[in-house]
């Protein structure tokens, strides 16, 4: 990786045109600014990013080179030419969400995106009709990173992943606060609440918000 | 023992120690590696000293008895070597030992029941089988030579010399320079030149000064690898005189080796040479009186293939889910802790002493341009001569399957070998000479990996071997990216329809679209490469595929929604165990008389023919 | 922490005590960094062959991590256990070597044989039964492995005649 200048901006460039990126910058963070649409679902401004839902790669190309990375923590460097649309990065696109649809086939949110690219039935096998997580992850992120109490947690891993208080008991280090619903792309968050908080009006003492 | 508090010390005792050794006392090197342990080894091992005791044999006769690491002719094992005559007997039981040390240790006859035979020529000593014959060990220098839970047998055998030399006589970048000339390569699967990966850490840390850590990776986690394992429990001191050798080149203080804990006897080896090494003062506080500490811990892994990438295994030893992290900014700048790491796998790690102490230049001789020195493999599948070797890099396929490991059991040839595991590819027969090094494997399609060899022949589905791998990494995959968790699974939806006669010819290209989107989508190499068998298998068998697919049949007689058992008539005795133990008791017949399958009852569960004594059940 | 009820509270206190004057020997070989869950869950599991809602508690306490990151360390990885297991552990190699030799009819006819899914374990608490990916011992696949024992070459008959005798 290059040494980056803190005064000096990145020149590189999005789908042909001419980009600037300030030190610190994702390609994700300088398409926004440039105002190039680039889909995500697993990412948040108030957390890290995670690279988790991949909806976000872009190719990076330089002479011969060419890589798909995730436009969300990808660090654009000087000269690097970035492809928003390539044949590649449809085709990633492409997969992903006919896969979320057989995944999370209850989230309307999904439904719509991957109506947005053209994807609209899904051919694999659907495990569970109601589902509508898609476990990026940000729930929990936002419980550890934003609010601090880490009352959910990501369990399991693989296909049985999955979202969680431990033992699958209400977690009184909830505090009832609803960022993960604010910030759950799917819709899933809000089903899942009352299982993490648990029976709030049995609730004393402490461990409360309000 | 005293504790060496110069590097002249340590020259004095192994001289001592040799001096010792070359005096003929008689030594019995009993293998206790993993495959002759799963044939009883450790009895083999416990009636020698038993009978050894009981006879209070004469001082110039009584041997030393030496559980030893991997001997490599696994198939043949349990193995044992007689020192000073060089004898090598296989297939050793607890029964034989008294004849052993009636016989040949007492009066130097040989038995020559216990001799190694092939095609009517039996073998004296190990150099002479032609398994040993090709192989080239440096790696495995010392493994199956010395007793990995004494140190001095080790000193004895040049361990720490290296490290000496180093701490002697060269400065931290001369160290560095030396592996860069040798163009050692990552032996771990990926094949990044480890100079350069010690050169980027040392600037890294000029940069950000602060700790730095070397880190060694034995969670050799492909199913059918073993060498990894046969390293760290043969010769333990190999690998942490390798680490140590990194941490003066780069001024680490700490170093970590993460073992898969599937190896509870690399773990205990590696615990007790450690041990050792510390109480000596070759590991810890002023190592060898030279001022420089350097400790190491044990990491045990926790049974998660994933942790075998390197984010992974760092976020392992930092006690969190080995859930990899996109790899923009590499660990040998942001590695454990966020600090610059090293990590190199075990046999990177045990070819560092060899490499300091015979030079770079030595070193760079052995194999080809671009790949040199030796690789461990370990030979397994459909093959006579199952077990591990070591040669160099370069020799081509089918001498490492044919000549060495004599090819397959049967009459024929063999069919592909899968190498590098579950990231890596199928090569066909047809590929047989191919050049077995990390450039040309490549190009084919496979990688060198870690250096699982499976080797397989007609009786073997590449359908069900592709299956079989993508299954593996569903598994194993930790379910953060989409591309990983959901393609793996819908991956292996094609190639479950496929090996059900499903599907059409239309979604092998479905498929491989997929697979360009999980191997540009994924996160990490898990998933990056998870489509490798399955493509290599596709391009170098397609007819098997389209047999599935069109015809509706499994040529290797595998998959199960598309074989059929059937009882010859001609080998049947009619014993009746069959259908005894048929779960679904499908099987009739009269006693003495040949059974017949019922088939719409039949499950295809293959007990009959895994059973059968007579080999009397086909499959079609 | 956690609450219990007043009634059952003398008997809970009395276990907790016991509880942790037998795990406290574990956690004292490790200082109280996240760093060392994993090893202190492995030592825990070691002793207990699972690791109970407790003890799970006892070492977030000791290493100062959330009782949820504990959760996620203990589900991702595939060795640990939440519940007891059986008095055998049966374990069949599902490496590649073995795969090829018929490893997976193997752990088919035990699931059948024990009337237990895999990675699980038999009402009696007598047999639990998990795959396993390459112990090493390829030289003799297929290698079922019954506790620390290993049966190398083995077929259906030979396995179930060796579970027969325990």
């Amino acid at each position: 990786m290059k040494e980056i200048d803190t005064k000096k901006l990145i020149n590189f460039s999005i789908n042909g045109t001419p980009a600037q990126a300030k030190e610190g910058w994702t390609v994700l963070d300088t398409a926004r600014n440039m105002g190039i649409h680039i889909p995500t679902l697993c990412h948040h401004e108030a957390v890290e990013p995670s690279g988790a839902c991949r909806l976000c790669v872009v190719e990076a190309r330089d002479g011969a080179w060419s890589k798909v990375v995730v436009s969300c923590m990808y660090p654009p460097y000087e000269g690097v030419e970035i492809l928003t649309d390539s044949e590649r990065v449809k085709n990633v696109r492409r997969w992903v969400l006919e896969m979320l649809l057989a995944q999370c086939p209850a989230s309307r949110e999904i439904k719509a995106l991957a109506a947005e690219y053209g994807v609209k039935s899904t051919r694999f096998r659907i495990k569970n009709p109601e589902e509508q997580c898609m476990l990026c992850g940000l729930c929990v992120r936002v419980c550890a990173e934003v609010v601090g109490v880490q009352a959910i947690s990501l369990g399991s891993r693989g296909v049985l992943k999955h979202v969680s208080t431990p033992y699958m008991v209400p977690n009184r280090a909830c505090i009832a606060c609803g960022s993960c619903v604010t910030v759950c792309p799917t819709g899933a968050m809000q089903a899942r609440l009352d299982k993490v908080r648990g029976d709030v009006s049995q609730r004393t003492g402490h461990g409360f918000a309000h | 023992m005293e504790r060496i508090t110069s590097i002249q010390q340590l020259e004095l005792l192994k001289n001592s120690l040799q001096k010792a050794k070359e005096s003929g006392r008689n030594v019995v090197r009993v293998c206790l590696g993993p495959g002759c342990r799963a044939q009883g080894a450790d009895k083999v091992a416990a009636a020698f000293r038993d009978t050894v005791r009981q006879q209070g044999l004469p001082v110039k006769i009584e041997p030393l008895i030496k559980e030893t690491g991997c001997h490599g002719f696994c198939k043949e094992g349990p193995l044992v070597t007689l020192v000073p005559s060089g004898l090598f007997y296989s297939r050793v039981k607890p029964e034989d030992v008294e004849e052993i040390v009636e016989k040949t240790i007492k009066k130097q006859e040989v038995i020559s029941r216990l001799l190694y035979s092939e095609n009517g020529t039996s073998y004296r000593t190990a150099n002479e089988i032609p398994f040993y014959k090709r192989q080239m060990k440096l790696a495995s220098r010392n493994v199956g030579d010395i007793d990995p839970l004494n140190i001095e047998d080790a000193i004895a055998n040049d361990a720490y010399q290296a490290a000496a030399k180093a701490f002697s006589s060269m400065s931290p970048d001369q160290v560095i320079k030396e592996v860069e000339i040798s163009g050692l390569r990552g032996r771990g699967g990926a094949g990044f030149p480890t100079g350069r990966k010690w050169r980027s850490a040392s600037n890294a840390v000029k940069k950000r000064p602060g700790p730095v850590y070397v880190v060694c990776n034995g969670d050799e986690g492909d199913p059918g690898a073993f060498m990894d394992c046969a390293i760290m429990e043969g010769d333990p001191h190999s690998v942490i005189e390798g680490m140590i050798i990194a941490a003066y080149a780069l001024d680490a203080r700490q170093g970590f080796i993460y073992v898969r804990e599937e190896y509870p006897f690399a773990i205990r080896n590696l615990t007790i040479a450690m041990d050792q090494a510390r109480s000596v003062g070759l590991l810890g506080k002023n190592i060898m009186g030279s001022g420089f500490d350097f400790d190491i811990r044990i990491n045990r892994g926790a049974g998660a293939y994933v942790c075998g990438e390197s984010t992974a295994l760092f976020l392992s030893i930092e006690g969190k889910p080995g859930e990899p992290r996109a790899k923009y900014i590499r660990s040998v700048e942001r590695g454990l802790w966020d600090r610059p790491t090293v990590l190199n796998n075990v046999e990177t790690w045990a070819n560092i002493p060899v490499i300091i102490e015979k030079g770079g230049e030595w070193f760079s001789k052995i194999g080809v341009p671009g790949s040199t020195g030796t690789k461990a493999f370990s030979l397994v599948g459909k093959v006579k001569n199952v077990g591990l070797v070591e040669v160099p890099m370069g020799v081509p396929l089918s001498t490492i399957v044919e000549e060495i490991g004599g090819g397959i059991p049967g009459k024929g040839a063999f069919k592909a070998v899968q190498t590098g595991g579950p990231s890596g590819g199928c090569i066909p027969y047809k590929l047989k000479d191919v050049s077995v090094d990390y450039d040309s494997l490549t190009k084919i399609g496979s990688i060198m990996g870690s250096g699982g060899m499976i080797v397989m022949d007609d009786k073997d589905c590449v359908v069900d071997v592709a299956r079989y791998f993508l299954r593996f990494l569903e598994e194993e995959s930790c379910g953060k990216c989409l591309p990983c968790r959901l393609g793996l699974e819908a991956m292996l939806e094609f190639l479950d329809n496929f090996t059900q006669g499903k599907g059409s010819l239309e979604d092998i290209e479905e498929l491989k679209s997929l697979a360009k989107a999980v191997q540009d989508g994924a996160l990490c190499a898990l998933g990056g490469s998870a489509p490798n068998p399955m493509l290599t298998t596709l391009e170098y068998f397609r007819e098997e595929y389209e047999a599935h697919i069109v015809d509706k049949r499994c040529p290797a007689g595998v998959c199960k929604a598309l074989i059929t058992y059937h009882i010859d008539p001609e080998a049947c005795t009619g014993c009746g165990l069959c259908a005894g133990i048929c779960p679904q008791s499908c099987i009739t017949g009269e006693e003495k008389s040949p059974h017949k399958i019922v088939q719409n009852a039949c499950n295809r569960c293959g007990l009959c023919m895994d059973l059968c004594k007579f080999s009397a059940i086909t499959v079609s | 922490m956690f609450r219990h009820n007043a009634t059952d509270s003398k008997e809970r206190i009395l276990y907790v005590k016991k509880q942790t004057t037998d795990i406290d020997s574990i956690m004292e070989k490790y200082p109280g960094e996240p760093q060392y869950l994993i090893s202190l869950l492995q030592d825990v599991q070691a002793q207990y062959s699972y690791i109970s809602e407790e003890n799970i508690r006892f070492i977030c306490d000791h290493v100062g991590v959330p009782v949820t990151k504990a959760w996620s360390v203990l589900t991702f990885y595939r060795s640990f256990n939440i519940e007891p297991r059986g008095e055998h552990l049966v374990r069949v190699c599902c490496g590649t070597a073995c795969h090829l030799k018929g490893a997976e009819r193997i752990a088919e006819d035990l699931e059948r044989h024990l009337c237990v899914q895999r990675e699980h374990t038999t009402e009696d608490m007598h047999f639990t039964l998990e795959t396993i990916n390459c112990p090493g011992a390829c030289a003799v696949a297929p290698v079922v492995m019954v506790d620390d024992d290993y049966l190398g070459a083995t077929n259906q008959a030979d396995v179930r005649n060796y579970l027969k005798k325990l």
